[in-house]
């Protein structure tokens, strides 16, 4: 047990926003932001990342908390999974957050890991968590795409050397629901789409977002466009509870008399940003919700999907939910 | 959050500050009725060196409320709470499984919720109400519900995981105290046995919720 324990680090606790920004921008790389810490201490207790300063978001109440405001809400990025799960307005205007939610890891994580953590968390291709020199990590080679490797949890589009996959499936319900990042650091605040905030490997293939080492994620705020649409999540995992998703989907939809008005469908765990599959949004507007409409979605949504040696099964999974959540399961 | 922790880490701040004297930040810490002793401060630094040049950083002795007692501990910055309990605080019933949030036998309850102790720093909970399987006896040492209908249902076979999943079920029925069985089933579904005895356990949670877990008073929130 000693090799587990994790190696010293100083821990800050502010008490408010600007002492934690200040923290940030004075400690620079060094320093890490500590929500529910259950990406954070993985990485700690196997010693891949080291970092000198920690610096622990708990005390920091602006963050934590859902509003109601303008068109729609905002949730501070401090709120607990569980929190966001059982908040009243969300489970009835936004209720495809509450379900995706409620689909993370488990209960006791979901108590703790906060929504904030969960969007910003890195990624769980196990070459990289273990500690092995890709690109990603700031080598030359991708052990997952190579052959033979274990790479069933892997990527089937948008590779570009790094073929992990986004783990979050918090996720692709924010980008379905057009929700906006809210990030400030100690001189600047800036609104991020949330389909802008997840970092494609072809850009920088160190980081999950756009966030720059000095920057917090303070709150996700989610226009009223998509309340009480009719919602669709479903994850694929190996087991219910812990595992992360092989594919998810999330989608609103719009019809008026059985038409489909207008969709939002995004999947996760196929590549390494959430993927919003605007082929099938565009292909399905205008058409009737039934079998032949969800037959085409499915086809359109695995157009150029490249699968690696163990990942093919993914292509018909997408395909399938795809399907059904344009059906209406 | 009270407003004592995040005191105390205000005035920790200021310590590592240059210009805040170390007499200032004592004043300070007997004012807001943070109960560090001269001593441990001046002590502490000179245990743990490279604590030393910290900027900023929490204190070290720190005051917990455990089973409705309070304990002082001298707690690492990267200290979890499970290392806490069972290596300072000689609470062993709170077990070490995966010490990686995936398998539940370090459960315990924090303000009366299920957290995973592995993978919560000791130094977030100073102000909490912390409760572990030693603290679920009643006042005459009598078993928790939840303890007794594990027992009639044949809940454990080698019993490794089931102080965790007493108290996922102790916190599942604080907030919920008629769960149906779906319900009982998704909240235990944060504890893995390897024995298999999923059932006799969630047997033994309807059982608890029957035979009036409502009466259920743990010795913290007593
Ligand atoms: C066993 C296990 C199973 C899991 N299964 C799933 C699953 O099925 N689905 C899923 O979606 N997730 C899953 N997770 C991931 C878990 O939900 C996330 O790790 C968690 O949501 C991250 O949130 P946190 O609050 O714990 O983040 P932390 O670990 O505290 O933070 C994660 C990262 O984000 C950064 N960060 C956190 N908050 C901010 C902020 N406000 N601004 C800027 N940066 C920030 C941190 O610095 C860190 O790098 C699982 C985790 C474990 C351990
Ligand atoms: S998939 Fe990405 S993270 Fe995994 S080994 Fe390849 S480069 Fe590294
Ligand atoms: S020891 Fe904490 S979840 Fe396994
Ligand atoms: S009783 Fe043996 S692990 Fe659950």
């Amino acid at each position: 047990m000693m090799n587990d324990m994790m190696t010293h680090f100083d821990l800050l606790q502010p008490a408010d926003l600007d002492s934690a920004l200040d923290m940030l921008s004075r400690h620079g790389a060094d320093a890490w932001p500590l929500a529910g810490g259950y990406d954070s201490f993985d990485w700690f207790k196997n010693r891949g990342k080291q970092p000198g300063v920690v610096i622990d978001l708990e005390g920091v109440e602006e963050l934590r908390g859902v509003r109601e405001g303008g068109d729609g809400i905002t949730i501070g990025s401090m709120t607990t999974l569980a929190a966001v799960e059982g908040h009243p307005l969300i489970r009835s205007r936004y209720s495809l957050l509450a379900a995706a939610s409620a689909q993370v890891a488990s209960p006791q994580i979901r108590n703790a890991g906060t929504i904030g953590g969960n969007v910003c968390q890195d990624t769980r291709c196990w070459y990289y968590r273990y500690g092995m020199t890709c690109y990603r990590a700031g080598g030359n080679t991708c052990y997952a795409g190579a052959r033979g490797a274990m790479n069933r949890e892997h990527a089937i589009f948008g590779a570009d050397r790094c073929v992990a996959v986004t783990p979050s499936d918090v996720a692709p319900a924010l980008v379905a629901l057009d929700a906006e990042m809210i990030v400030r650091s100690a001189g600047r605040d800036r609104v991020v789409p949330a389909a802008e905030f997840f970092m494609q490997p072809s850009v920088d293939i160190t980081r999950m977002t756009v966030l720059e080492p000095d920057e917090l994620l303070t709150a996700i705020r989610i226009p009223g466009r998509w309340a009480g649409a009719d919602f669709h999540f479903e994850k694929v995992a190996d087991r219910k509870t812990w595992d992360f998703a092989l594919v998810s989907v999330a989608a609103a939809m719009r019809d008026i008399g059985g038409v489909i008005e207008d969709a939002r469908i995004v999947a996760g765990a196929v590549q390494c940003i959430p993927r919003r599959l605007t082929a099938v949004e565009d292909g399905v507007r205008g058409r009737p919700r039934n079998q032949e409409t969800a037959e085409m979605a499915g086809e359109l949504a695995v157009r150029g999907a490249d699968a690696l040696d163990y990942n093919h099964f993914k292509i018909p999974l997408l395909r399938n939910l795809v399907k059904r959540a344009v059906r209406g399961a | 959050m009270s407003e004592r922790p995040r005191e105390f880490a205000r005035l920790a701040e200021l310590s590592g500050r240059r210009n805040v004297s170390r007499r200032s930040f004592i004043k300070g810490v007997i004012a807001t009725g943070v109960s560090v002793s001269a001593i441990s401060w001046f002590a502490a630094p000179a245990a743990a060196p490279r604590q030393g040049g910290a900027r900023g950083s929490v204190g070290r002795l720190v005051t917990l409320q455990v089973n409705g007692r309070t304990r002082r501990v001298d707690v690492l910055p990267q200290e979890t709470l499970a290392m806490t309990l069972r290596y300072k605080l000689g609470l062993t019933g709170t077990k070490l499984g995966c010490d990686r949030a995936e398998c539940g036998a370090c459960t315990v309850m924090i303000d009366g919720v299920a957290h995973y102790s592995c993978s919560t720093l000791t130094h977030r909970v100073r102000d909490r109400e912390i409760t572990t399987v030693e603290g679920l006896e009643g006042p005459g040492g009598e078993l928790h519900p939840v303890q007794s209908a594990f027992i009639e249902e044949l809940g454990p076979q080698c019993g490794f995981c089931t102080p965790g999943q007493v108290m996922a079920a102790a916190a599942l029925l604080r907030a919920n105290p008629d769960p149906t069985r779906e319900e009982a089933r998704r909240a235990m579904s944060g504890n893995l046995c390897r024995c298999g005895a999923y059932d006799h356990y969630l047997n033994g949670v309807m059982r608890a919720a029957r035979t009036g877990s409502t009466a259920v008073t743990e010795v913290s929130h007593a």
